[in-house]
C-alpha cells in the first residue's frame, strides 16, 4: 500500500519567512532532538561558509549552508513538531518548507527520538534517518536491527558516528534515496480528509494534532486529536522498538555516575563550585587579568593609540573640536577602538567559548534540576537558570530568551533579575578585571551584595505578582565531552554577532561623551552629580562620566571606570552601582518591547533609584 | 491479589520501581508522551531532591520533574 499522500502536496499556504529563501535549490533540513549531533553533521555537509541569523522575532539561531545543489538548514533541537515553545515554532516553519529531511537520532535513546521520526513520517516528508552514536550503543550492549528498523519505518537508515565522520559519506550517497515512510492506516485516512482543507499533508497532521498556529492560519474548526494521535504514535514506536532492540538489555543500564552527582545537592553544589572556579580562573584570571592587561596597554594604548594619534594629528589638530571627538580622551578612534578590540573582544570571546563548552556538555539541564527548588522561591522554575546564565553573555539576548518561560509572572521576574542584577559578559569581564586588581575581599563584598539584591528582587516580586510558576519538566541528556571544533565554531559565530551589534553603540556613546566634554556639558553633569558621587557614594567626581557611558552600554560604563584611580573599596562601590544601574539602550528597548511600557518603566526607574541607594549604603559601611 | 497503594510521585524514594497510574492533562502530558512516558509504564525514581524535584528514569532516559507536576502524577510501587 502506498502510504503517502502525494496527490497534491504543495506549500502555497505557507508564509515565507525571511531566512527561508526562494532559491530553486532543494531544501535539506536537519532535524533531531537536542544533543544528538546535528551541528556536527551540518558542519560536515556545509563546511565553514554558513549564514547564521536570528529567526524573526526570536533569539533562536538558524544556520544555513550549502552542499552541492542543496540549501542545508540546521534547526533547533526538539522532541516533537508543534508550537509548545519558540524552538518548536522555528523548527516547525522550516520543516514545513523542507524537501528532504535528515533526521538525526541518538542510538542510545531511540525510545525518545523515534517519536519525532514517526511524526516526521506522518507529516509525509521525504526522510533519511541517521543513527548517530553507534559507538555508544555498542558500548552499552544495545543491538539494533537496522534493516528491520528501516523496513518498519519505511525510510533509509544510515548508522553513523558523526564525530569520527563514520557513516557520513554513506549519508551523502543516500540523499537521493530519501523516502516518505510508513504511516498508521487509520491516521492516513484522517489525514486525507484534512488535506482537502489545508492543502499539505504536513499541515494536515499538525492541524489534527491541534497546533494552534496552523488551525488559526487556515481558519478551520476541528476536534483536537493530539492526545489520541500521540498515544497511537507512542504505541507504534514502542512496537517497532520491540522488534529491533533486545528488550532484556534495556533494564541493565545505569546512568553515568558523574551525571547523577551533578543533580544531587551534596555532590552537585561542590561540582558547581568547581565549574565556577575553573571558569573564574580561565575568564577572570587568565584572560581578564593577564591577557587583557597586555592587549589593552600594549596593543591598545601603546601601539594603536600612539600610531593613530600621530597620523590623524598631522591632518586635524588634536585640540580642535573634530580632533577631540576623534582622538581625544574619549576619542572614537583612540579609546573606543582600544575598548572594543583590545578589551572587549578577547573577553567576549572567552565568555562565549566557556558558555558554548558548557552548553555542549549537557550540563545545563542538570544545573536546572539542581537549582529548581531554589528558583521556586524566586517564583521561577529551574529552567529560568538558562536565561539567567545567558544573561552573563548578553542581557539583551537573555531578555528575549525569557520567552521560553511559561507565564507572564515568570517572565517579569526573570526580566527584572536580568536588568537589575546580572552583569552582561562584556560588563562582567571589565568588572572581573577591576575586581582582580582590588583583591579577594572586594570580590566577596561585590558578589555578596549583588546576590542579596538578586534574591530580594525575586522574593519580593514573587510575593507581589499574582499567579503560579510552572513546574519543571526537562530531559537530562547524557554528559558528553564536547567537540572542540564545534565549540570553537559556535564561539566565533556568537562573538562576531556580538561585536557587530556592540560596535556602533560604542562609537555612538564615545561621540556623545566627546561632544559633552568639548561643550563643557560633562563638567556640568559631573558637578550636578557630585553630591551623589562624592559624598554619598564616596567616589571621584569623574565617576559620573562612567554613569553617562553606562546609559549607552553597560560594558561601556564599566570600561569607563577602568581609567579612574580608586582604592579597592571605592572600586567595589563603583562596580556595585554600575551593575545595578540602568541597563544598556538595546536591552531597555527590548525590555519595553517584551514587557510593555508599564512594567518596563517601573524596572527602568527602579534600577536608577536602587543602584544609587544600595551603592550608597555599601559606601557608607565600607569606605 | 492485593491492591497497591497509590501515591504522589513526590512521595517516592530513591531507587523505587514505580508504575504510573495517572498524569494530569495539558502540555506537560503531551511532552511526557513524546519522551515515552504514559500511564502503565514502569519507571524508576533516581532522585527525590529536597523540596520535591524528582528525577525519574525509563530505559536510558532521565527526566527531571518539578514538584508541582510531580505532586499531580500518581504512581504505585511495584
Amino acid at each position: 500500500m502506498n502510504n503517502n499522500i502525494n496527490h497534491f502536496e504543495h506549500h502555497k499556504h505557507v508564509e515565507k519567512t525571511s531566512i527561508i529563501t526562494d532559491s530553486k535549490n532543494q531544501k535539506l533540513v536537519l532535524v533531531g532532538n537536542p544533543n544528538v549531533g546535528k551541528s556536527v553533521i551540518f558542519n560536515f555537509l556545509s563546511g565553514i561558509y554558513v549564514d547564521v541569523s536570528n529567526y524573526p522575532g526570536t533569539t533562536i539561531e538558524v544556520t544555513k549552508g550549502r552542499y552541492l545543489n542543496y540549501d542545508v538548514y540546521d534547526t533547533p533541537g526538539i522532541y516533537g513538531v508543534s508550537s509548545f515553545n519558540d524552538e518548536e515554532k522555528v523548527a516547525r516553519d522550516i520543516i514545513l518548507e523542507a524537501d528532504i529531511i535528515i533526521n538525526i537520532v541518538d542510538s542510545v535513546h531511540l525510545e525518545r527520538d523515534l517519536f519525532l521520526t514517526q511524526q516526521l513520517i506522518d507529516m509525509g516528508k521525504k526522510l533519511i534517518v541517521v543513527l548517530n552514536f553507534m559507538d555508544e550503543a555498542k558500548k552499552n550492549n544495545i543491538k539494533i536491527d537496522i534493516d528491520k528498523l528501516s523496513e518498519l519505518l519505511g525510510v533509509p537508515i544510515i548508522p553513523a558516528i558523526a564525530i569520527k565522520k563514520e557513516g557520513l559519506t554513506e549519508l551523502l550517497h543516500a540523499l537521493t534515496k530519501a523516502t516518505c515512510g510508513k504511516q498508521d492506516p487509520q491516521l492516513h485516512a484522517q489525514l486525507h480528509h484534512m488535506l482537502n482543507l489545508v492543502g499539505s499533508q504536513a499541515e494536515a497532521l499538525l492541524a489534527l494534532e491541534g497546533d494552534e498556529y496552523i488551525i488559526k492560519k487556515h481558519g478551520i474548526k476541528i476536534n483536537n486529536l493530539r492526545e489520541s494521535i500521540y498515544i497511537e504514535r507512542r504505541n507504534r514506536v514502542n512496537k517497532i522498538l520491540n522488534q529491533v532492540i533486545d528488550e532484556a538489555l534495556l533494564s541493565k543500564q545505569i546512568s553515568s555516575l558523574l551525571g547523577r552527582w551533578t543533580i544531587n545537592p551534596i555532590t552537585g553544589i561542590p561540582i558547581l563550585i568547581i565549574i565556577l572556579y575553573l571558569a573564574y580562573i580561565f575568564i577572570g584570571k587568565l584572560v581578564a587579568q593577564d591577557l587583557v592587561s597586555f592587549t589593552e596597554s600594549y596593543f591598545g594604548n601603546q601601539l594603536w593609540e600612539t600610531w593613530i594619534r600621530s597620523t590623524i594629528s598631522q591632518i586635524i589638530p588634536e585640540e580642535s573640536f573634530i580632533g577631540h571627538i576623534l582622538i581625544g580622551e574619549f576619542g572614537i578612534l583612540t579609546m573606543t577602538i582600544t575598548y572594543l578590540f583590545f578589551l572587549l573582544l578577547p573577553l567576549v570571546f572567552t565568555f562565549y567559548i566557556t558558555l558554548s563548552f558548557l552548553e555542549d556538555t549537557g550540563y545545563l539541564p542538570r544545573l536546572a534540576t539542581l537549582v529548581d527548588r531554589i528558583m521556586n522561591f524566586l517564583g521561577l522554575n529551574g529552567r529560568a537558570i538558562i536565561p539567567l546564565i545567558l544573561g552573563f553573555g548578553c542581557v539583551s539576548a537573555a531578555t528575549i530568551t525569557t520567552r521560553l518561560l511559561s507565564n507572564e509572572k515568570e517572565k517579569t521576574i526573570a526580566t527584572a533579575i536580568l536588568q537589575f542584577a546580572i552583569p552582561c559578559s562584556a560588563q562582567l569581564a571589565v568588572i572581573a578585571a577591576l575586581l582582580m586588581g582590588a583583591g579577594f575581599k572586594a570580590l566577596l563584598i561585590y558578589v555578596f551584595v549583588i546576590l542579596i539584591v538578586l534574591i530580594a528582587i525575586g522574593t519580593i516580586l514573587n510575593k507581589i505578582l499574582k499567579g503560579d510558576s510552572e513546574p519543571l519538566l526537562i530531559n537530562l541528556p547524557p554528559l558528553r565531552f564536547p567537540q572542540l571544533n564545534n565549540v570553537l565554531q559556535k564561539t566565533m559565530i556568537k562573538t562576531f554577532a556580538f561585536m557587530k551589534e556592540a560596535t556602533p553603540w560604542f562609537f555612538f556613546g564615545a561621540a556623545i561623551i566627546g561632544i559633552m566634554q568639548v561643550t563643557g556639558l560633562l563638567d556640568i553633569w559631573q558637578k550636578l552629580l557630585s553630591p551623589l558621587t562624592q559624598y554619598w557614594l564616596k567616589l571621584p567626581t569623574q565617576a559620573a562620566t562612567a554613569f553617562v557611558m553606562g546609559l549607552v552600554r553597560r560594558d561601556f560604563g564599566a570600561a569607563g571606570l577602568y581609567e579612574l584611580s580608586m582604592n579597592p573599596m571605592q572600586t567595589v562601590v563603583a562596580l556595585i552601582t554600575i551593575t545595578l544601574f540602568v541597563p544598556c539602550i538595546t536591552s531597555i528597548l527590548i525590555m519595553y518591547k517584551e514587557r510593555g511600557w508599564k512594567v518596563a518603566s517601573l524596572i527602568w526607574i527602579g534600577t536608577w533609584i536602587s543602584s544609587f541607594i544600595i551603592g550608597g549604603i555599601v559606601a557608607q559601611i565600607i569606605i | 491479589m492485593t491492591i497497591k497503594k497509590s501515591i504522589q510521585l513526590t512521595k517516592c524514594k530513591k531507587y523505587d520501581r514505580l508504575q504510573i497510574i495517572s498524569i494530569p492533562d495539558g502540555v506537560h502530558r503531551s511532552q511526557l508522551i513524546r519522551f515515552g512516558i504514559i500511564e502503565g509504564d514502569i519507571i524508576m525514581c533516581m532522585e527525590n531532591l529536597l523540596g520535591g524535584t524528582v528525577v525519574i528514569k525509563k530505559g536510558r532516559q532521565e527526566i527531571a520533574i518539578g514538584s508541582k507536576l510531580a505532586n499531580k502524577i500518581i504512581v504505585t510501587k511495584v
